[in-house]
């Protein structure tokens, strides 16, 4: 299953500067980024080719950083891509907490990036309905 | 004056009665288990105590002896004749507690209805409490001696502003008990309402709870054209009324038929002469349910030697110029760091790294707590960071009564604790 970066930061200028320095030196890619912002402190989600090496580079800096499993699922880019795999994931009762997307080929492909409580069982129906779902592998090489 | 012959009783009568009633509270203090133990631990022989200076052979009592006699381990009488409690919060979690028998609850009023009328205050006044009832000593103890007094006695306690300003308004209230700082913040509200304070009618304020500057004394004289009295007093030695300004506002008058205030060099214990500043000592020689000898306040004062212009005889104590540890006094709460530093390190998601400041703003106290977030306890959630900082806010408010607010930092982002880490930053200016 795929991972990505989760790093505590608070909300001041320089913060993302030095962990994407960090990241950078590694010679680690970075694929997509989001931030969630609490106030005084936010979370920078970092999706990347290498997020084992990215941890420990982190961790070894003593910045409170976090691996999170991540579903990644392909969506065509089309009107509706995104309601479709919606649809199934309220079908299956499966409540969808942090999010994002990016496009990969323009009006072909995309990928449904998302965390949910239970990902295995969250996996298991994606499949059985006919999603095709990114292995981190597939999913890092983007 | 309220008792003008105690209260100008001749220094060698006041001596007198200081000596005779030493002597029965040591003879009290043998049936507590703590003095018992301390007066054989030192080989203390009370009969050899038989005058005033011989009150330094006794070892000094400190905080943490009451809060090592938790419950009554310092108490003299039978719980039967006990007719209340007070308690303050101790450093770490246990509290300090004290008892008083009807005896001590009446005297302790007629002391400070004696302190209020020394101030000015009349029993024509209608004088609104605003200091917080409970266990805390400093509304309690005013409200008995205002009623003592005879005041028209309005005990609002603390906060709801506008509740606070329609009840000065609808009594006519002309006397108000408040800490300095609330009577600040008080101005803005009733400036904010369209009124001036002035024209409130208030005459005369009882400032404490906390330290203050003359100049703060100045401004609130100023915005509500009262005149406004220092008073002294801690929860171990009854609570407010231990010492109290008179109207020639020249220090404070420290009640002499119920206390022995000593001034002592902090470091070394060492008694210093009249005039000069150290940490004020107090024995307690007229409390039945509670004797307490040669406390250390850690409040640092000086003894005013002069005679006061007002004819008592008994001696002033100056304005409190700090304290000898690192009490902090946040809207008239005592706080102790290490009361903070003991939640939060019980916390397995706070670093070991903290810090403390505290601010005024709009005249009123604010604490920031500033903790680093543990590497190793941080699952990338978001909700459980804001349910951390709600936790840690909840847990802290049930220990120092104040709600602090907390600040989440990255791991190593404040000084670290080896050496002399600045855990408290205090930017107020009193």
């Amino acid at each position: 299953m795929p991972h990505q970066l989760s790093i505590f930061a608070e909300n001041k200028p320089g913060k993302i500067e030095k962990i994407t320095g960090i990241i950078a030196e590694g010679q680690i890619n970075i694929r997509a980024v989001t931030i969630s912002d609490a106030g005084d402190y936010g979370i920078i989600k970092l999706l990347v080719d290498n997020p084992e090496r990215g941890f420990e580079l982190l961790k070894s800096e003593n910045i409170a950083v976090n691996l999170k499993e991540i579903i990644a699922v392909k969506i065509e880019d089309k009107i509706g891509g995104l309601h479709e795999i919606s649809k199934v994931l309220r079908e299956n009762n499966i409540n969808v907490n942090d999010s994002y997307g990016f496009i990969t080929e323009p009006k072909k492909e995309a990928v449904f990036i998302f965390q949910v409580a239970d990902p295995i069982h969250a996996e298991n129906i994606l499949k059985k309905e006919g999603f095709s779902l990114l292995s981190d592998r597939e999913l890092y090489l983007i | 004056m309220f008792n003008s012959s105690i209260e100008q009783l001749p220094r060698q009568e006041l001596e007198a009665l200081q000596l005779d009633r030493l002597k029965k509270a040591l003879e009290a203090a043998q049936r507590t288990p703590f003095y018992k133990k301390q007066f054989s631990d030192n080989n203390i022989d009370i009969s050899k105590i038989n005058s005033l200076p011989d009150l330094r052979k006794l070892p000094f009592t400190t905080k943490s002896d009451l809060r090592v006699s938790y419950p009554d381990g310092m108490c003299a009488v039978d719980r039967n004749v006990i007719v209340r409690m007070h308690a303050s919060s101790g450093t770490t979690g246990k509290s300090t507690v004290i008892f008083y028998t009807r005896k001590d609850i009446e005297e302790w009023s007629s002391l400070v209805a004696r302190g209020l009328y020394s101030s000015g205050i009349r029993s024509e006044d209608v004088f609104q409490n605003m200091m917080g009832y409970g266990l805390f000593t400093g509304g309690l103890g005013l409200h008995y001696g205002a009623e003592k007094l005879g005041c028209m006695i309005i005990p609002s306690a603390t906060g709801n502003s506008l509740k606070q300003i329609q009840l000065i308004q609808d009594f006519k209230t002309t006397a108000v008990h408040i800490t300095p700082s609330y009577a600040l913040h008080l101005a803005d509200v009733i400036n904010g309402e369209g009124i001036n304070p002035a024209d409130l009618g208030i005459r005369k304020a009882v400032l404490g709870a906390e330290p203050y500057s003359e100049a703060t004394r100045d401004k609130i004289q100023d915005i509500y054209g009262l005149k406004a009295y220092n008073n002294y007093g801690l929860s171990e030695m009854n609570g407010p009324g231990v010492a109290f300004e008179c109207e020639e506002l020249g220090g404070m008058h420290i009640w002499e038929d119920f206390y022995i205030p000593e001034i002592i060099n902090p470091e070394t214990g060492e008694n210093l002469p009249d005039g000069e500043t150290g940490e004020l000592v107090i024995t307690h020689i007229n409390r039945e349910a509670m004797p307490i000898f040669r406390y250390r306040t850690r409040d640092l004062t000086r003894i005013i030697p002069e005679p006061c212009g007002c004819g008592r005889t008994h001696k002033r104590i100056d304005r409190m110029k700090g304290r000898t540890d690192d009490m902090l006094i946040i809207s008239g709460v005592n706080i102790f760091p290490s009361q903070i530093e003991s939640v939060l390190m019980n916390i397995p998601e706070v670093g070991n790294n903290y810090q403390i400041v505290v601010d005024r703003e709009n005249n009123l106290d604010k604490i920031h707590i500033k903790v680093e977030l543990y590497s190793k306890m941080f699952h990338g959630d978001i909700k459980e960071l804001d349910s951390l900082r709600k936790n840690i806010t909840d847990l802290l408010k049930s220990t120092i009564i104040v709600t602090p607010k907390i600040e989440l930092l990255e791991p190593g982002s404040l000084p670290p604790s080896t050496g002399k880490a600045v855990r408290v930053i205090d930017n107020r200016k009193i």
